[in-house]
Parts: structure tokens; sequence; C-alpha cells
């Protein structure tokens, strides 16, 4: 097994609401190998933000580990305190939020905000500033040294993503957490920020956990996905797997039902029918079940077991057709 | 039932609400069993006995004429009472009718009302009431006057905006467009939309009005003289701040009594009815 | 900005004129008579009349506004009846010991009251940041002379620390700020609770904003987080409710004054006036 940065262990959380306690993750299995692209794929409220969150262990205040273990560089991030935590966040780890217009303070020059994520360094703000200034640069602003002078609503939104990204490697990570970073932006601003990514990936050599729904995105980026349904990660492997041999029956109706893909012309675009199951009053066994085409009996009894395909893919299914 | 049931329960569980509410109770009580609970005639001169500290006959001491400070409390809460209830009303009556008619009238009348609010409420309260006192005299119908003066301009500000907001929507549109009458439109859509809000606003000015009639009265601008009102027990006791301080001390404590009570039974109504309601800046 | 700013001034103009048009007919419209009412009962019809004369109230209720309002705009306010002094110089003697007096209660109000606010909204919804709550809602609602009176009864009688009235010995400063401290104390701690319930609620808007979840995963110290990424955008509306309450206090103190001397009342109701611990509310 090649080490890994990540290494998130039979992980559940949960919420605690008015209505009763939302199960939004469960026994999530999932490592990031160093230097290396993990995606994360899924519909929306499917748990991969909860998953992240719980990642960096800035979660919602009614939020609750329920189990399992996330281990960052060795360590269990459940049992740093505040302070050490501070110490990971922004140096070993750090994050693209998905929407980059709110992301950055808008009373604050970005130059301030980028010397600022500096502050454990024991260098002069100006060399600071030189290297917030680089970086910009490197992120494709053009004119850097002269723009860190500017506020963030003097950049468009591909570039407010450009600057956070830019901030994101500042700091040198280990880990990058890339939370739907193109969601919010057009398809050729979304193509031009993930060929950035790719590129400075493979020359920052940090490992990415990135999440999306987008499927072209992740099969772009992405050495290895894991496909999330309804809180639980039904299936993970190498892009190649996931795309050419998908094995889970939800990856599979993903699959076809992403409009990329779709090759005839036709007036309705597929979906899968039926709907996400409650996550407070959770149904027995598989938790796709009542959406599967193949559901058996037993499907309907027992939490399938997780199935090994091969070295790296498995899957959480009774009835896999390998 | 069941209601009210719930709405007494969600006022238990906020603590703070509940002891403002015993705290209103207990001025109101003490308002209306008023004559009962004074253990002397609060007017009743004692000359012999003037400035007397706290004992078991006058509990609160005497003040400069001899008089029975507690009695004279105790009477005073019917005046804060009275003063709060009537103003409040007729506050609230005045800003409906005026703030609707500017919301829903034609521009020139909202314009002409809008500067009416905004002039009045430019008033500082208190050189109003000295202007009205040159005028009228001291008297409580004066501060009756200057606190409907200067608060219903509020209301009628709030009454516009909500009125306009209204008017705009869609069910508002459709009605008129079937015909329905000014009367119409503005008593059965408008009013009972914009009441809710309006009674809780009116209900934490209780306390502002309190306040504001007991400062008049301690300028000496307020009710007149014998009339037991709490600004005036200060006053009174003013004057005698170095020797006898107990009358400062129980005149004050009723004021901060019911401003708290009222208050903070207010804030908690407004917390259960309408979070997302702010007092108007 | 500009334009605004004219707009908002032109309207201040247009309110002081129908003021003093509402306070004109008012002592027309009513039965009473100032002149009664500053000489008192004793007087004799004769002396009313001299006083109407002298005041320009026999004059037709228009002119008297159109004169009174001429005479305003040439910077002219009038005589003081009582003192024989110009209306201008007493606004003006009274508004920068108004000023100071409504800075100094504002001003330690602001300090108390911002860290209380972010404090609250740190620590929100724990027992503190309720007492805070409580503390504040309680502020508000005590009426500011009863603060003032017990205030002056525990310092100034029992304690003997403060100085209990006037203003202090013209020239020394260090007198004139010994009495300072009660009034502005009493004006103030209303305001504590206004300014911390403030800074309570648009620090909690802001804490929940995106950037600050930013700035949390890149490991900013919470004091940076707080004090300086959140505090500067909390404060803004905290600041424009400030403007424009300081400008209502200050205002409103000058234009009573004006207001008040035209309506000729009497004199020892100004130094009531004046006075800053009776001046619960401007």
């Amino acid at each position: 097994m090649i080490e890994s940065v990540l290494d998130i262990r039979n992980l559940s959380v949960s919420y605690a609401t008015p209505r009763g306690t939302v199960q939004a993750l469960r026994r999530i299995n999932l490592k990031v190998p160093r230097a290396k692209v993990v995606g994360l794929v899924g519909e929306s409220g499917c748990g991969k933000s909860t998953l992240i969150s719980a990642v960096i262990r800035l979660m919602a205040e009614n939020a609750l580990v329920a189990a399992g273990e996330i281990r960052f560089l060795g360590q269990d991030m459940q049992y740093l305190s505040p302070p050490e935590l501070r110490g990971i966040r922004g140096r070993d780890m750090s994050m693209v939020f998905q929407d980059p217009m709110t992301a950055l303070n808008p009373v604050f020059t970005i130059g301030r905000q980028m010397v600022d994520i500096q502050y454990r360094d024991g260098v002069s703000k100006k060399a600071k500033a030189k290297r917030a200034a680089d970086m910009l640069s490197l992120v494709g602003i053009p004119d850097a040294v002269s723009r860190l002078d500017n506020y963030p609503h003097h950049f468009s939104g591909g570039m407010c993503q450009r600057i956070t990204i830019a901030m994101a490697l500042l700091v040198q990570p280990k880990l990058l957490i890339a939370d739907e970073p193109t969601t919010a932006l057009d398809a050729t601003l979304e193509v031009q920020i993930i060929r950035l990514l790719k590129e400075l990936q493979a020359d920052f050599q940090c490992a990415i956990l990135f999440i999306s729904h987008h499927l072209n995105v992740i099969a772009e980026l992405c050495d290895f996905v894991g496909v999330m349904y309804a809180g639980e990660l039904v299936e993970k492997g190498s892009v190649r797997d996931i795309f050419q041999r998908p094995a889970h029956p939800y990856t599979r109706a993903l699959l076809e039902c992403d409009p990329s893909v779709i090759e005839e012309r036709t007036r309705f675009l597929p979906t899968i029918p039926g709907e996400i199951p409650s996550l407070i009053d959770l149904p027995e066994g598989c938790i796709f079940h009542d959406r599967c085409p193949k559901a058996e009996q037993v499907c309907t009894k027992t939490r399938p077991p997780e199935v090994s395909i091969t070295e790296h893919h498995t899957a959480l299914c009774h009835c896999l057709e390998v | 039932m069941n209601w009210t049931k719930q709405f007494f329960y969600r006022l238990y569980r906020e603590p703070m609400g509940f002891f403002g509410m015993i705290l209103v109770a207990l001025v109101i009580v003490s308002a209306l069993l008023a004559p009962f609970l004074t253990t002397h005639d609060h007017n009743a001169l004692d000359i012999a006995n003037r400035l007397a500290g706290p004992s078991a006959d006058h509990w609160m001491g005497t003040d400069q004429l001899g008089r029975d400070v507690f009695s004279r409390v105790v009477m005073g809460s019917r005046i804060a009472v009275w003063v709060a209830l009537v103003t409040v009303a007729m506050s609230l009556g005045i800003g409906l009718v005026l703030g609707m008619m500017a919301g829903y009238g034609p521009k020139w009348l909202d314009a002409a009302l809008l500067l009416l609010f905004d002039t009045l409420r430019s008033f500082p309260t208190i050189m109003f009431a000295l202007a009205l006192v040159t005028v009228f005299g001291p008297s409580l119908q004066t501060v009756i006057i200057v606190i409907v003066a200067t608060t219903f301009p509020v209301y009628g500000r709030m009454v516009r905006t909500q009125t306009q907001a209204l008017c705009n929507n869609e069910f508002i549109v459709a009605e008129e467009a079937m015909g329905a009458g000014m009367m119409r439109v503005l008593g059965i859509h408008i009013l009972p939309n914009i009441i809710g809000p309006l009674f809780i606003v009116a209900s934490m000015d209780i306390p502002v009005v309190i306040t504001i009639e007991a400062g008049l009265s301690f300028l000496g601008v307020g009710v007149r003289p014998p009339t037991p009102s709490w600004g005036s027990i200060l006053n009174d006791g003013y004057a005698y701040i170095r020797n006898t301080p107990w009358i400062i001390i129980f005149g004050g404590l009723p004021l901060i009594v019911t401003t708290l009570g009222f208050t903070f039974l207010g804030e908690s109504l407004r917390d259960i009815f309408d979070p997302k309601l702010r007092k108007d800046l | 900005m500009l334009f605004y700013l004219l707009k908002r001034i032109g309207l201040a103009v247009v309110i002081v004129v129908v003021a003093v048009i509402l306070l004109y007919s008012m002592i027309h419209i009513v039965p009473g008579d100032p002149a009664s009412v500053i000489l008192g009962p004793r007087a004799t019809p004769e002396m009313k009349q001299e006083l109407h004369e002298l005041m320009g109230l026999d004059r037709p209720f228009v002119v008297q506004v159109a004169s009174f309002l001429g005479k305003v705009a040439r910077g002219n306010l009038g005589m003081d009846f009582f003192s024989q002094r110009p209306v201008a110089q007493i606004v003006f003697k009274q508004l920068d010991e108004t000023l100071v007096l409504v800075l100094a209660s504002i001003g330690w109000a602001i300090l108390l009251g911002i860290p209380l606010g972010c404090y609250s909204a740190v620590f929100r919804n724990t027992f503190s940041d309720k007492l805070v709550g409580i503390f504040s809602i309680g502020v508000i609602a005590v009426p500011s002379f009863v603060v003032a009176l017990y205030s002056l009864l525990f310092f100034a009688v029992t304690l003997k620390w403060l100085p209990a009235i006037g203003a202090g010995e013209p020239g020394q400063y260090m007198d004139q700020l010994r009495h300072l401290i009660l009034p502005a104390f009493a004006i103030g701690l209303g305001w504590v609770g206004y300014i911390a319930r403030l800074v309570r609620a648009s620090m909690l808007e802001v804490l929940n904003e995106n950037h600050i979840r930013r700035a949390r995963a890149f490991g900013l110290p919470e004091h940076m987080i707080v004090f300086q990424y959140a505090l500067k955008l909390a404060i803004l509306p905290t600041v424009t409710l400030l403007g424009t309450g300081i400008g209502r206090l200050i205002s409103s103190a000058l234009v009573s004054t004006v207001l008040f001397v035209l309506s000729t009342t009497i004199s020892d109701s100004i130094n009531a006036m004046l006075d800053p611990r009776v001046r619960e509310r401007l």
C-alpha cells in the first residue's frame, strides 16, 4: 500500500436536529495517498461536505463524530487540541472553498490576507508579500505585485478562485482539500481552473482531496475516485476502475445519467428513479436497495459488505457483477 | 386552552421572561389593589414626623411633608400603569390610522404625513414637554399629550412601511382588481397582518413610556404636585439627598422593578412570537 | 455621497421650519399665554401687554414665524428673555459642554460595549453570554436618571469620591474631569448595553460567513479572526447606528436650546436642562 497522507477509518458523523438524529456519514473508509488526487463524487446532500468538515475539524455545532478515526499524517484529528489543530490547518492542510466570491474577507486587501496566512513564518512582511505575489503570478494573475493592494471585489469570480488556490498552495500543504472549487464558475473557467490545479499539483507534489459532482472534472483530475451515496462510500477505486469498470449499480446509474456521456439525441435526460432515503430513519439493508434495478431479497435485509474487486477497487454491494 | 398552556410553558422555560412576568404582575397587582395596600393616606401631611427614616409605622420613611413614602410609592404604580396604558393605546390608534393613510393613500398625503412623523420624532421629548407646560401648565394631560405626540410617529412610520409592502402583494392587487373598497382592503387584509408585530413593539414601549412620565415628573413638568408619581417622589427626595437618602432609594426602586419587568417580559415575548422582529431603531 | 448629504441637510432644514411653525401655532391656538407664565400670577395686564410687544407676540402669526426664521437664517437666534444674552451665545456655550459630555458618555460605552458584544458572540449561548445579555437589556431598560440618582447617592453622597453638581472650575481639567464622571456614567450605561447587543448580533452574523470559515481553515489564531477579520465587518452596522445616535443626541441638544428659548419657558428649567444629571432623555 502506498503511504497515506489522510486515512479515514470507519467514520460515522451525525447531526442532532429537532426532528431527530441525521446520520449524515456512515462507516466511511478512505485513504488519500501522498501526492495523489482523490476525487469524491455524489449528488448534493450525500455527505461530501460533511466529510471534509470532519477532516478539517470545522464542523457545524450540532455535528458529532459518532465513531471512527481520521488519521492525518499519522495523528488522529479527533484527539488534537484546538492549538494543535490550528498548527495543522494552513500548514500541512489547506482548503479551497466552493464560492470564491465569499471566501475572501471583503474588507481586507488580498495582500493582507495572503500575508496573514503566513503568520507562522519568521520572515519579514516584505518577504511574505513577495512570496504572495510570486504565488499570484503562478496561478495566472497578471501584474501580481500591484494587485496585492486590491480588495476581493476588484476581482472576478474566476480570479478570486485563482487567488484562493494561490493562498491554499502558498502554505505548501501536504493535503489540499478542494470543496467543489469550480461549481460556482462557468464552464470555460472550470476547465481553466482544473488544468491549473493539475499543473500546480504536479509542481507542488501535494495530495488533493477533491469534491465535485461533475463527473468529467473528476475524470480529468483525479487518480482515485470515491462514489458517495446517502452518507456511504459505495464504491472506490482508480479513475479507470470507476469510469471503465464501474461495479456498484449506483455508480453505473450515475455514469449513465451524465449528460456528457449520452450519445443519442434525446428529449429526456435519464434519471435514477426514486428518491434519496431519509437519513433520520434509515432503511434496513443496502442504502440503495429501493432504487436499485438489481435488488434482491438479501439487499433489503442486511447491509452489504465491502467487497474487493481488485487491489484498490472496492464496492458495497451484495450482487456484484465483475 | 392548549395554546395558552403552551404559551405559559414557553415563558416558563425562559427564566428572564418568567422573572419579568413576576415583576410585571407585582406592579399590576399593586396598581389594582393600591387603596387596600397602602398603610396611610398617601396625601396626609404629618409635619411633626417629616423626613423620618424607615420604621415599623412608615416602612419607607416619610418625605419633607411627613407623607408616608410607602403609600405614595404604591399609589404611584397607579399613575404609572394608567399613563402607560392610555398613551400606548392612543399612540397605537393614531399611528395605525395615520400610518395606513400614508401607506395606502395618495403620494402627497404620504409625503405630508412622513414630514409630520419626522418632525415630531425630531422633537426632543423634554423640550416638547417644557414647551407644552408653558402653555397648559403641568398636568397629567400634558404628560399624556407629550408622550403620545412623540410616540405615535414611530408607530405611524412602521405601519406605513408595512402597509406599503403589503399593498404590493399580489393578493391585495387581485382584491383591488376585483373592486374591493379601501375600507375592505385596509380592514380585512392589511390590519390583521400588521397588528401582531405592532402589539409587540407597543408592549416594549410600555417601560419607555413609564420612564418618560417619571422623567417629566422628576423635572417638575409632569403630574401636579400632590399626585404621587414616582418621578415626583424622586423630585421631592432629590432636595434631601444628603441627609435622607431613603426617599430616593425607595422612589427609584419601583421604577427599576417596573422597567426591568416589562422589558424582560417584552423581550421574551418577542423571542417567542417573532424572533425576526427587531425594534425599529 | 454629496447629493445624499445635501438631501439630508435639506430635510433637516425643512424639519426645523415645520417644528418652529408647529411651536408657534401651538402658542397661538391653545388658551395659555407665555407672558403670564413668565411673569407669574401677580402680573398686571399692562405688564403682559408690554412683554407681548417685547417678544413680538402681538404681531400676526405668519409674521412672527417668518421673522424668526429670517433671523435664524442670518445667524441671529434672538435674545434670551431672562438672561438678556444672545441665544446663540447660550446655545454654543452649552453646546461644547454638551459635546464633551456626549462624547465622553458614548466613548466609555464604546470601550466597554464592543468587547462585551464580542465576548458574548464568541461564547454564544453560554452562561456568561446570557449574563451579558441580561445585563445589556437591564441597563437599557432602567431610566438613566434613576441610574444618575443612585450613583450620585452612592459615589457623591455616601462615599464622597466625586462631586455632586456643577461642571468644574473652568481651566482646571482634572476638576472638570471629576465632574464629568458621574453624568457620563449615567448617560453612557444604557449605551453600553445597546452597543453590546448590536455588536453581538452583527458579530454572530459575520462569524457565520464563509470567509471566516476560510480563515479558520488556514489556522489563523482565534484572536486575529475575531478582533480583526470579523470585528472590522461586524462593527460597520454599529458605527452607522452610533453615528446617527450621536448625531441625534447632539442635534437634539442644539435644537432643544433653540426651540426652548424660542418658546420662552422658565429659566431654571433651562438650568435643569443644562444640568446633565437631569437630562435623561435628549
